[in-house]
């Protein structure tokens, strides 16, 4: 029972990760800049709310209580969000967009690597599919800082400054509490540890190739594994739970 | 068919379009002729783009995750018609950065129905039903037009398109037996979109100055009014098997005609928004125009990360 309690928690935080970036890559729906990339970042928004609504069809199914994948997205407060802080940063520029997606990106692709080994059926299966969709967003994100990193004086400042500022953020994803550690112990969920080296790995490959600098560990935020989090997810869950909340009685 | 050797270009065009034979790129073409698929397609190509821009006001907003993917991948889907628009009127000289130019400067036009805002979640629904259906019924009718490249463009993007009709039926049907302020808003949406869609087929053929030219070459295949006359015959059927009303008191089955008769449409109304005074119409192009300048330094970068990188 204890050991349910412990997956429950962190499918809220792999779904929320998901749905969470899934709504902020949503805002930038016929604002991209070019037609190409518009149409590229909102599916990478839908496959992440495809992730979303996987994990919280399947947490309905573990707490059978009637609940659906709705109740999750739509009818929780912002101190029962799980995300990491990463994703609810606001999309800023398309710089700061494109930093945002890659430094999760590379975590959520060699997350998912990992988890494709877990000994819990659900979570391999969820991450052999899901694998697949964010090496494209790997991909793609990382291209983007390569260009951005490698293309105009002004490119090449715009994007230092974007993963500069979100540096600090980084730290949080890899973050664990005493339920995920018993989680890794049983085989379940991954060693945060390898992830941490191989996104490191990535993230050093790509900045080179945009001849970009990696920030200097400072200090890094933390809280999401607790429901701390920003003042921006409040008015993000704002605009997302609005109709669910103004007509509590209505089926949509 | 005979391609005969001593054929001016006129002659073989006109066989062609006597002939029901596509017009492609490379033929020689009235320049009348091409100006008038450069000012239509691009205007179908902007349509799409800035028709993004009234669904996705409730993206962020949708009341479900189904509908929250459905309806972005409807908009994605709208996205992907502007390219293909895009690229099939390049084909007739002018580039994408031209035509997209022209729609900044107001040179160019786009449909007018998307200068109106959506208000509810029943708006989903009604532009979906109302506004992609009567684009289906003006599309369908296109896929026989006499210029190969738009007629392709047209079947591809019909097969899309009658999706996004359904889907958007599906979410007036819901709305419709749901609660009693889901109904109000399903035919609040209805009563709002209804006479903006049926105007979206333009004005009368008498009054439709290119009409004429656009018959004769095939590029129109049916006129303005035989294509609301149809849009409106299947609509009214949908609207009561779902007990929504339309917002017409003149609307009566014509038993002669096998048709229905309706109400005059008031086309002041409709050139006031044509004309820039629409509730929208300023907001959508400075979205647009913010959008475009916002890429600039994105586009700057991609353009000399090629060139350094060939």
């Amino acid at each position: 029972m204890i050991e349910n309690d412990n997956l429950i928690h962190y499918l809220f935080r792999l779904g929320d990760n998901s749905l969470i970036l899934g709504q902020r890559l949503a805002e930038w729906c016929s604002k991209g800049p070019t037609l190409e990339e518009d149409v590229a970042l909102t599916n990478i928004s839908l496959d992440n709310f495809g992730q979303a609504r996987m994990i919280f069809s399947h947490l309905a199914e573990i707490e059978n209580n009637g609940k659906t994948e709705d109740d999750y997205a739509f009818k929780r407060n912002e101190r029962e969000f799980y995300n990491a802080l990463i994703v609810e940063r606001p999309n800023g520029h398309f710089g700061d967009t494109i930093a945002r997606s890659f430094l999760f990106d590379a975590f959520q692709y060699h997350f998912y690597k990992e988890l494709a080994k877990s000994n819990n059926e659900f979570l391999a299966a969820l991450a052999a599919k899901s694998v697949k969709e964010v090496q494209y967003h790997v991909r793609h994100s990382g291209e983007w800082v390569v260009r951005l990193g490698d293309g105009t004086e002004e490119s090449k400042e715009k994007i230092q400054e974007s993963i500069d500022d979100l540096w600090e953020y980084t730290g949080d994803m890899f973050v664990t509490d005493t339920k995920i550690d018993e989680l890794v112990k049983a085989g379940i969920a991954p060693d945060y540890k390898l992830i941490k080296e191989n996104w490191t790995k990535t993230v050093e490959e790509v900045f080179y190739r945009a001849t970009l600098k990696k920030p200097e560990d400072g200090y890094m935020q933390n809280g999401s594994l607790d429901g701390r989090h920003s003042e921006f997810l409040g008015h993000l869950l704002g605009d997302m739970q609005y109709l669910q909340r103004a007509y509590p009685d209505a089926e949509w | 068919m005979i391609e005969n050797a001593t054929m001016t270009g006129q002659e073989l065009f006109d066989y062609k379009i006597e002939n029901d034979l596509k017009i492609e790129p490379k033929d020689w073409m009235p320049e009348k002729y091409r100006m008038h698929l450069q000012r239509q397609m691009s205007q179908h190509a902007h349509s799409e783009i800035i028709g993004m821009q009234p669904e996705g006001n409730w993206i962020l907003r949708a009341p479900s995750l189904r509908a929250k993917v459905i309806l972005l991948a409807k908009v994605q889907d709208e996205a992907g018609h502007g390219q293909y628009l895009y690229s099939a009127a390049e084909t007739l000289g002018k580039t994408r950065d031209e035509f997209i130019e022209e729609l900044q400067s107001g040179k160019a036009k786009y449909s007018s129905i998307f200068n109106y805002p959506t208000l509810s979640w029943a708006d989903m629904g009604a532009v979906g039903w109302l506004v992609d259906g009567a684009a289906i019924v003006n599309q369908v009718s296109l896929q026989r037009t006499s210029y190969g490249p738009y007629a392709r463009a047209m079947v591809k993007i019909c097969k899309e398109e009658s999706f996004h009709q359904r889907q958007g039926y599906e979410i007036m049907a819901h709305m419709a037996r749901g609660t009693a302020e889901q109904k109000e808003m399903a035919q609040d949406a209805l009563n709002r979109f209804w006479w903006p869609s049926i105007m979206m087929f333009g004005p009368h053929d008498g009054d439709s100055p290119r009409t004429g030219n656009a018959m004769m070459w095939k590029i129109k295949r049916e006129t303005n009014d035989d294509l609301r006359q149809q849009f409106i015959d299947k609509t009214v059927a949908q609207a009561e098997l779902i007990g929504l009303t339309i917002p017409d008191p003149d609307l009566k089955w014509n038993e002669e005609r096998g048709s229905y008769d309706f109400g005059a449409m008031d086309w002041d109304h409709f050139w006031d928004v044509v004309n820039g005074n629409g509730p929208c119409n300023k907001q959508r192009i400075e979205h647009h125009v913010k959008a475009h300048k916002d890429g600039s330094w994105v586009r700057k970068a991609a353009n000399a990360y090629a060139e350094k990188n060939g």
